[in-house]
């Protein structure tokens, strides 16, 4: 077998290894259950009061915009924690050391992280369905546009992910980047939709991915008189394309570039620098 | 130890043809304004077993990550299996294995899963006279491992967890074993059994290992050739019995006669000894012959160079010995 097939393949299974090892673990379950359990508690709470100028379940519209949030946190940070968690325990290494490991481990990191990112939005609207109305799940093109915004949203999240993960050194930091996602999700209209917003936030908004994959699953999920509510008054499918594209292009443009650069400086004696830091945080 | 070779070596430094698995000469590494090496030259033939011995900052670290591939020199010609690591790509990856110190990666996987995968990546780098990866089974039974295989990573012991270490840097048969500092944390029994598989990877498999280690006694164990790294230059290149000899020449003979205790230094301790039974027969007792250690002599070279370097010229009588 040619050596780069057999280090696809080693990748493949790498990620379904790693899916086994990550449901047979309590922290982990705990990791994907507990943000579930929360936001569902919250729906539930919102089921009641109606989009404004409609007649429309909040709850309702808050579902699918969370799935959207949550593809976002699952390709982007969760690829880039990993990353920088992994190269400090010395996994990248040993991977540098196997031959073609990047791209085993690389093919595994994509395959875990779309199944967990696909399995969660899967336990956040199933049990959803039974207490919101108005979700149009029996609707041909609901399901093909779910899968087709999931997909396109992991292929504009998961490069940058990458390049986020190679370029923050020290774990600590990744708090730089949890808390500006933060704000971007109360900007992205996830919980509440942004008319009312002055229009520079709302261009701000519109820069980054979040904004539109919650309104692209909006377009999967809602009803089509929902979409008069949206900016522009449209679901305006053809930006969401264009504008997940962009990020889609610039993450693999710049994503093999920044890995490369992160894998070539990987060594026995960083690891043993990055180390000693930790102990001194500890100590 | 294999001392008849070593005098061949010891008299051509870089003996031509394609059993030289590593050749290094003038190795230079300077970080910003510093220089760690000064210009390193060794070599090390298929099968060889070699320890990098020094105090710490001497640049071991330095020197086996330039032959791994993960860094890059200053100057100086390096050739590891034939290829300047510089350079190497992927097929000579495959002929490499590397074990660093501790590391606590994968520890959500069993360990066969472990062992398992990484195996596949050098399926494809087999050749008739290598078959890759090694089978599972086997290697778990070479390192110990075979009660723990359906463990999780985490729950290894620090030992075990070594083991596992040194497991993963063979999986692919290497032909050139980097080891640094391998049996930190193993109990007596498991030091062991390591060195046992050492000297089967060294002269069944025909593996060349270039290990580090501060422990002097593991190093008199498991090299055919001692390497002494201090002040950035290679200050010692020999067999452990060479080393010992060569730098503190006398041994110590110890003995009592008529209750009196005796203490004498000479170089020709075993003609002493005839001379001293032919002249006082039974009444010398307690008899002991000590020979200069390697400890001692590591300790002589690493503190003349130590002090040479002081004094603004750097000793370098050893090699001017080994050389002449």
């Amino acid at each position: 077998m040619n050596p780069t097939t057999a280090a696809v393949r080693a990748g493949l299974r790498r990620g379904l290894i790693e899916l086994r090892n990550t449901f047979t673990n309590g922290q982990d379950l705990w990791n994907y259950f507990f943000p579930t359990v929360v936001l569902l508690v919250t729906m539930f709470f919102m089921r009641g009061s109606t989009v404004p100028g409609t007649t429309f379940s909040l709850g309702a519209r808050t579902l699918p915009s969370a799935l959207g949030m949550g593809l976002a946190f699952g390709g982007m940070l969760m690829l880039a924690s990993q990353l920088v968690v992994e190269r400090e325990d010395g996994t990248l290494l040993r991977v540098k050391a196997t031959p073609n490991g990047m791209l085993g481990y690389l093919i595994g990191k994509i395959v875990l992280l779309s199944t967990v990112a696909m399995l969660s939005m899967l336990l956040q609207l199933l049990p959803a369905i039974f207490f919101l109305d108005g979700l149009e799940l029996a609707r041909p093109g609901a399901w093909l546009g779910l899968l087709a915004v999931a997909l396109l949203g992991l292929v504009a999240t998961l490069p940058i992910g990458a390049v986020i993960g190679s370029l923050i050194e020290n774990p600590r930091n990744l708090g730089l980047v949890m808390l500006p996602t933060m704000g971007l999700i109360a900007l992205s209209g996830i919980f509440y939709p942004i008319n009312g917003y002055p229009g520079w936030l709302q261009a701000i908004a519109q820069v980054f991915p979040i904004y539109w994959l919650g309104l692209g699953m909006r377009s999967a999920l809602l009803p089509d008189d929902l979409a008069a509510v949206e900016l522009g008054g449209s679901w305006r499918h053809l930006e969401t394309v264009g504008v997940l594209g962009a990020w889609a292009v610039l993450g693999l443009v710049l994503a093999p570039v920044v890995l490369r650069r992160m894998a070539r400086r990987e060594s026995g004696s960083r690891m043993a620098a990055r180390r000693e830091r930790a102990i001194q945080r500890v100590g | 130890m294999t001392a008849v070779e070593l005098a061949g070596v010891a008299e051509t430094p870089h003996p031509p043809g394609k059993d030289l698995v590593l050749d290094v000469r003038d190795l230079r590494m300077r970080y910003g304004s510093t220089d760690v090496l000064h210009g390193v030259d060794f070599t090390a033939r298929r099968g060889e077993v070699l320890a990098l011995l020094g105090p710490n900052g001497a640049g071991k670290t330095t020197t086996i990550e330039i032959l791994e591939g993960f860094r890059m020199r200053s100057a100086g010609e390096v050739s590891v299996l034939g290829v300047d690591p510089g350079r190497g790509d992927e097929r000579w990856r495959a002929r490499l294995g590397v074990v660093l110190q501790s590391w606590r990666d994968h520890g959500k996987w069993k360990v066969r899963d472990l062992l398992d995968h990484l195996g596949i990546f050098y399926r494809a780098y087999a050749t008739e006279r290598i078959p890759r990866p090694w089978p599972v089974d086997e290697l778990l039974d070479a390192v110990g491992l075979t009660p723990h295989a359906d463990k999780r990573v985490h729950q290894l012991s620090g030992g075990q967890r070594r083991r596992l270490d040194v497991a993963v840097g063979i999986v692919g048969r290497p032909e050139l074993l980097f080891l640094d500092e391998p049996t930190v944390g193993f109990d007596p029994a498991a030091r062991r059994e390591f060195h046992e598989l050492v000297h089967r990877l060294a002269d069944l498999d025909e593996t060349t290992i270039l290990l580090t280690t501060h422990d002097l006694d593991e190093a008199e164990k498991l090299a055919d050739r001692i390497l002494i790294l201090a002040g950035g230059r290679i200050i010692a290149d020999g067999s452990p019995d060479e080393l010992a000899r060569r730098v503190a020449g006398d041994a110590e003979i110890r003995w009592t006669r008529g209750g009196e205790r005796f203490v004498h230094a000479t170089a020709d301790a075993t003609g002493f000894v005839r001379e001293l039974l032919t002249q006082h027969g039974d009444e010398v007792q307690e008899l002991e012959v000590r020979r200069a250690s390697l400890e001692d002599a590591y300790m002589a070279l690493v503190y003349e160079q130590e002090s040479g370097a002081r004094a603004g010229a750097a000793a370098r009588v050893w090699q001017q010995g080994s050389e002449a």
